[in-house]
């Protein structure tokens, strides 16, 4: 259990004093303070003819010292900023939240350490900007790291900024948003900077499920750093710029003598593609800014709301042919299973999460009827679309994370198995594969399947079956449920026949039987999905209800166990 | 009455066919026009309609001509046979007709009669000959017509028995080298020789044609005729039935450049050649005509023309239906001189290839809408084979539609086509569009000075997409704007999880001005456009350009956008946009045909945006790419080797096409990763080679 004593002493003392400053000034300063212009001319402070009155000084001193804030570790280092094609925190602040709409906490904090003669070096705000700000008017809370002001280095109060936004987050019901600039630990303050990111990973942790947390890597993030976003939900990288390693490529140069770049251990590409930390890489800053705001969109801002309806022109009752035909009917035939997906939601829109990585499996964000929706599906293009180790991980993942937030989970199945050979074996493809079977089993969300072609095997259990409480299971004409495909089942059960053509013929006619038999939902034209899959999801709207109120329920009794609320 | 007709055809064997027909008479009253095709002439079928034709018949072709077919089967109340290979099992006209067979048992269907459409069979008398001899009628002229007029020194001879001017020539087969020189002396240069079996100097010459002839057609026998020179191609649509009534149609007539006793010549010589060899059904007769109005008899097509829409529109005829009933014994029911033509009709065919690189296109047509029915007056006819989720496969020709448009005048004609091609949304393949798009709009093309030198002279280092005016291009920003706005006033609209915020607090947020800055293509600086919402669908647009209020009903996210603008002097315009995808900061639009990238920024992310470096292009010098999806068929290289510039690496097969793929710069082979036999993906790499430096 977390003990509330230590968390207090933690922080509550150095920001008694900072919050005293946190007052709101006169109309024009609060439109300065949140353009961020960080130019001390365009300051200006309104005065009286009979001369500055005792506020007024304090007002000004504020003033002057936010405008030193806003420059953060000076024009020369800002312009190194630029120059390496990276915005400043700020700035891209500026691009995340609506205009105008930032709110910053802390801008004043400095550091207290005075070994090495930091004492002689401080730099206002410390490294990071916090605050909130809404999303296409939603709140978010943020911080920014800024590279300019000690590498945006991690010391104890750049830690203490950072969880008061991640408490007040947890409070309000908003999401955090961290943008990640940071050089790593600020060595000069030792344990108290790795104190520091064990409070940051305590509260991830808490947060976990509670808010929707996204790490944005704009920059290095080596070290201890890596491991709050490895925490939080989602982790986006910019290309190009951005590099997320435990040891730097000295340091392995040193360890195993292998000679490797920034970009080839940590950057966006082995993260996306080979060891599936990062979720999405973005090309630029700006780019990954907008992108984030489009992802924030399909998220609820807590675990105690629903599932965000946005409006959309996208008929309700929407019909499209070409679905009858999208599915080859040689099944061993590959087709696109994302062109299912853009046929089915609202406006073709589809946020693909982790695009690159075990791509036999799709997951992503969609809307339906304006509602976020959550798809997983089988890739039939890459290797038939089986499970293996990383495709069960990828998705075990994002299921549980659909299940906290109240995201309904819409299921597309397409599998002949579980990856058979020993490198799976061995890897222990039993464990993995068996964290998407209890991702599945235990969600509560509103669960919706549809069998496009083949389910077989274990797979077919996995996979959101009816048997794991799926809410509605539809199998498609071209479906096939069975252990296992023709061939291999003729193989077992007529092993004593020599001719096994006319045998294979009648197993094929039993599945389909089979299918008759079972089939969970009357029939209905394929072409309807959509307009079908919206009419189960607002009819099961009261399942998320009861699911919020639940959560409310259990939460008032965990609230005083933690002892945080 | 005045015709005039230009037919642009160039390019590869997969290049635009333009094909414009212009007729000015009016004389006959155009009749009903259902919805793509309009029905046949009431007047001219009135004695028909009570009388049988077939129960049931076989379409012998597939895609476009095929959906054709069965088209006006069905308003004539004939059940359909469709044919289809593995290739096109779930293709539209499989779906249309109303029993489908494998093309390995046709016999089964009890069908009574067979159509060929075009290509294919149309033109194959054994199939014709196999047919008769199982009592199956053939839709199409007799076995023996056929047979006589496919042969193309066979069919010179009759012409000339028959009175038809013809080419002067050697009237027969070519025996040798010597011999076709001592013809050549007489008849005198310029001359042509060609295959006697197909479409088509003299001792290299001869062996070559011979060859070829003998390769592609199974029959080596040559003929040697004069070279016309500066030739117009003409070309006579007739129409006859079983009871010795031959018309024409001149279908593809020609420019202003004919006279009408030249034309009424040609069209008396055409019908009289048919009627020698007791020609029934449709078929074109083509001449070549020189500058002093001499015309010489070419070859006949004994088939359904490809371009017979245009004939369809301005005579009001239904040229399948006039097939099936003469194939059914029936009397033609109108004379020469019922035949009467008016207004004017143009045809673009549709192709997915890409126009920039003359390249086919392959893939499933992930969204398509015909551009039918954006008027009430049917003035748009779309001939095609496909809908949404149909595949464009390697097995067949590449065509998408004959997108076909009628209008009073040659200006309306033009300008319901240039509307056509703006709404016609066409995604997953790369089409044509662009390039027809541009060439129909083009001040040239309005005025009609056209020649098949057109596309060599506009674009003489190939078309490149269309190209921006000053005033064009702040229409497009303009657009692209209220595009944008529009999206970020949907992005504000929450239905649920506001919860943090109230409703009357949240509306008070929501943006009605943006100062955006537009970049199209990234080859223009970014545009700044302010936008200004007065009403729902209503926005203020300013640019550098002026100011501009546009109104559009756009449902979001939907392919088309109908802007109506109006500029501060009260001009009103409306301009068809077509929203492709959404990019990632930005989206896709089709402008006058033509696909652009749109970046849009906000203000501050525009001022931003200068610190963004712009990133390399991966260097493809050091790679050789598969320009499209085919099979490898050689390998010339092989690892290691060093190959100097222009130097021959692989061969692609597409569509039944060789590519060869060749070196662009001196350099040692690293790595093959394909070998012959193998089907490769466009763009994937076959063979790399090494850094040089």
């Amino acid at each position: 259990m977390y003990k509330a004593a230590n968390f207090t002493r933690n922080f509550s003392y150095p920001l008694k004093n900072i919050s005293s400053f946190l007052i709101r000034v006169s109309p024009v300063s609060k439109s300065v303070f949140s353009r961020h212009v960080p130019f001390t001319s365009e300051i200006r402070i309104r005065k009286y003819a009979s001369g500055n009155t005792i506020e007024e000084e304090i007002l000004g001193k504020i003033q002057d010292l936010r405008a030193k804030a806003y420059l953060g570790g000076g024009l020369d280092r800002i312009n190194t900023q630029h120059k390496k094609g990276k915005l400043t925190a700020r700035e891209r602040i500026d691009l995340l939240l609506d205009p105008c709409s930032f709110n910053e906490y802390d801008t004043f904090v400095e550091h207290q350490c005075t070994d090495f003669d930091m004492d002689k070096h401080k730099i206002i705000g410390d490294g990071v900007v916090t605050g909130h700000g809404t999303i296409n008017g939603r709140t978010i809370f943020v911080f920014s790291q800024d590279f300019t002001a000690f590498g945006g280095s991690l010391s104890k109060m750049h830690a203490q900024k950072l969880c008061k936004i991640m408490d007040m987050a947890m409070k309000v019901g908003a999401p955090v948003i961290g943008l990640n600039d940071s050089g790593g630990a600020r060595i000069q303050e030792g344990v108290d900077s790795l104190g520091g990111y064990a409070d940051i990973f305590q509260r991830n942790v808490l947060s976990s499920g509670v808010i929707p947390q996204i790490s944005l890597i704009m920059g290095p993030c080596a070290g201890g750093a890596v491991y709050s976003p490895a925490l939080t939900d989602f982790t986006f990288m910019v290309r190009d710029t951005s590099y997320l390693f435990v040891t730097g490529p000295e340091v392995v140069k040193t360890v195993t003598n292998e000679d490797v770049t920034q970009e080839e251990l940590g950057g966006a590409n082995p993260h996306t593609v080979k060891s599936g930390v990062a979720h999405y890489a973005f090309e630029n800053d700006i780019e990954a800014l907008q992108r984030v705001r489009d992802f924030v969109d399909f998220l609820p801002l807590s675990n105690r709301e629903k599932a965000p309806i946005r409006y959309t022109d996208d008929s309700p009752t929407r019909e499209d042919p070409a679905l009858n035909h999208i599915i080859p009917v040689d099944s061993t035939k590959a087709y696109d299973m994302r062109d299912v997906i853009t046929r089915i939601v609202d406006d073709g829109n589809f946020f693909e999460i982790m695009p690159d990585y075990a791509k036999n499996i799709i997951i992503g964000f969609s809307r339906l009827e304006g509602q976020s929706i959550a798809i997983v599906g089988n890739q039939p293009m890459v290797s038939s679309g089986v499970l293996d180790i990383n495709a069960s991980v990828k998705a075990a993942r994002f299921v549980r994370f659909c299940d906290a937030f109240n995201i309904p989970i819409i299921t597309l199945v397409d599998v002949p198995g579980f990856l058979p050979g020993t490198a799976q074996e061995h890897n222990g493809i039993i464990r993995h594969g068996a964290k998407l079977l209890y991702a599945y089993a235990e969600a509560t969300v509103p669960k919706i399947t549809v069998i496009t072609r083949k389910a077989y095997g274990g797979a077919y259990d996995v996979m959101s079956s009816k048997h794991l409480r799926g809410d509605f299971n539809y199998a498609w004409p071209t479906g096939e449920i069975a252990v296992m495909g023709a061939k291999g089942a003729v193989e077992i059960i007529f092993r004593h026949v020599s001719d096994r053509t006319q045998a294979e013929k009648e197993y094929i006619g039993w599945l389909s039987n089979f299918k008759k038999r079972n089939n969970i939902k009357e029939h209905y034209k394929v072409g309807e999905a959509a307009s079908i899959l919206i009419e189960n999801l607002s009819e099961f709207r009261s399942k998320l209800q009861v699911l919020i109120l639940q959560y409310e329920l259990d939460n008032v009794y965990n609230a005083d166990e933690t002892g945080l609320y | 009455m005045t015709t005039q007709l230009c037919i642009l055809r160039f390019g590869t064997r997969f290049a635009t066919n333009l094909l414009f027909v212009n007729q000015k008479c009016s004389i006959f009253s155009r009749h009903s026009i259902t919805r793509g095709f309009h029905s046949s002439n009431t007047a001219y079928n009135a004695s028909y309609n009570e009388k049988e034709t077939f129960e049931k018949i076989l379409i012998a072709n597939r895609g476009e001509i095929a959906c054709r077919v069965i088209h006006t089967a069905k308003k004539m109340g004939i059940k359909t046979v469709a044919i289809y290979s593995d290739a096109d099992a779930r293709s539209l006209h499989v779906q249309m007709a109303d029993e489908a067979v494998n093309v390995v048992t046709i016999k089964s269907t009890g069908a009574q009669a067979v159509h060929p459409g075009y290509g294919f069979l149309s033109e194959n008398s054994t199939f014709a000959k196999v047919l008769d001899e199982s009592g199956v009628t053939f839709i199409g002229p007799g076995e023996k017509a056929m047979a006589d007029l496919g042969d193309k020194i066979q069919s010179k001879i009759i012409a000339k028995e028959s009175g038809v001017n013809t080419i002067p020539g050697y009237n027969g087969v070519v025996k040798d080298i010597d011999h076709a020189l001592e013809i050549v002396k007489s008849i005198g240069y310029p001359v042509m020789l060609k295959a006697s079996a197909g479409g088509g100097e003299v001792i290299d010459g001869f062996k070559i044609a011979s060859q070829e002839s003998l390769s592609s057609f199974g029959d080596d026998r040559l003929l040697i005729e004069k070279y016309i020179e500066n030739p117009r191609h003409i070309e006579i649509q007739l129409i006859a039935d079983k009871f010795g009534n031959t018309l024409y149609l001149p279908e593809q007539a020609p420019s202003v450049h004919l006279d009408p006793p030249t034309r009424k010549a040609m069209g008396e010589q055409a019908a009289a050649l048919a009627r020698r060899v007791g020609y029934v059904s449709a078929g074109t007769v083509e001449f070549l005509v020189d500058p002093e109005r001499n015309f010489y008899f070419l070859e006949m097509n004994t088939r359904l023309q490809v371009e017979h829409p245009i004939t369809e529109w301005i005579t009001g005829l239904d040229l399948v239906e006039q097939m099936i009933r003469i194939a059914a014994n029936q009397k033609l029911t109108f004379t020469q001189d019922d035949l009467k033509f008016h207004g004017w009709a143009i045809e673009s065919r549709v192709y997915a290839e890409d126009p920039e690189k003359y390249l086919p296109s392959i893939g499933s047509l992930s969204k398509y809408i015909e551009p039918i029915g954006f008027t009430d007056k049917n003035e748009v006819r779309c001939d095609s084979g496909v809908v949404e989720g149909s595949d464009i496969s390697i097995y067949y020709d590449p065509l998408i539609c004959k997108l076909s448009t009628y209008g009073e005048t040659r200006d309306k004609a033009i300008q319901s086509m240039l509307r056509a091609l703006d709404s016609y949304i066409i995604k997953g393949v790369t089409h044509n569009i662009p390039l027809l798009r541009d060439v129909i709009g083009s001040e040239r093309f309005g005025s009609g000075k056209i020649s098949t030198k057109f596309l060599a002279e506009e674009y003489p280092d190939g078309f490149k997409g269309a190209t921006l005016k000053e005033e064009s291009l702040h229409e497009l920003v303009s657009i692209a704007a209220l595009v944008y706005a529009k999206r970020d006033l949907r992005n504000w609209n929450w239905i649920t999880g506001k919860e943090s915020l109230s409703k009357g607090e949240l509306n008070e947020k929501i943006p009605n001005k943006w100062d955006l800055y537009v970049n199209v293509n990234k080859d223009f600086s970014p545009i700044n456009v302010k936008v200004e919402k007065q009403n729902k669908n209503e926005f203020l647009v300013t640019t550098g350009n002026g100011q501009k209020v546009i109104t559009t009903e756009w449902p979001l996210e939907t392919p088309l956008i109908n802007a109506h603008i109006s500029d501060l002097n009260q001009k009103k315009k409306t301009v068809t946009v077509q929203y492709l995808d959404p990019l990632p900061v930005g989206f896709r639009l089709r402008y006058v045909g033509t696909k652009f990238d749109i970046t849009v920024h906000t203000a501050r992310q525009h001022e931003l945006s200068k610190y963004m470096i712009e990133k390399p292009k991966p260097d493809f010098s050091k790679m050789i790419l598969s320009p499209m999806p085919g099979r490898v068929v050689s390998l010339a290289v092989t690892v290691g080797d060093v190959v100097s510039q222009g130097a021959e690496i692989a061969v692609v097969e597409a569509m039944k096409m060789q590519n060869v793929l060749r070196s662009v710069r001196v350099g040692k082979v690293k790595k093959i990763n394909v070998k012959p036999g193998d089907a490769v993906a466009a763009d994937e790499v076959l063979v790399e080679f090494e850094d040089t430096e």
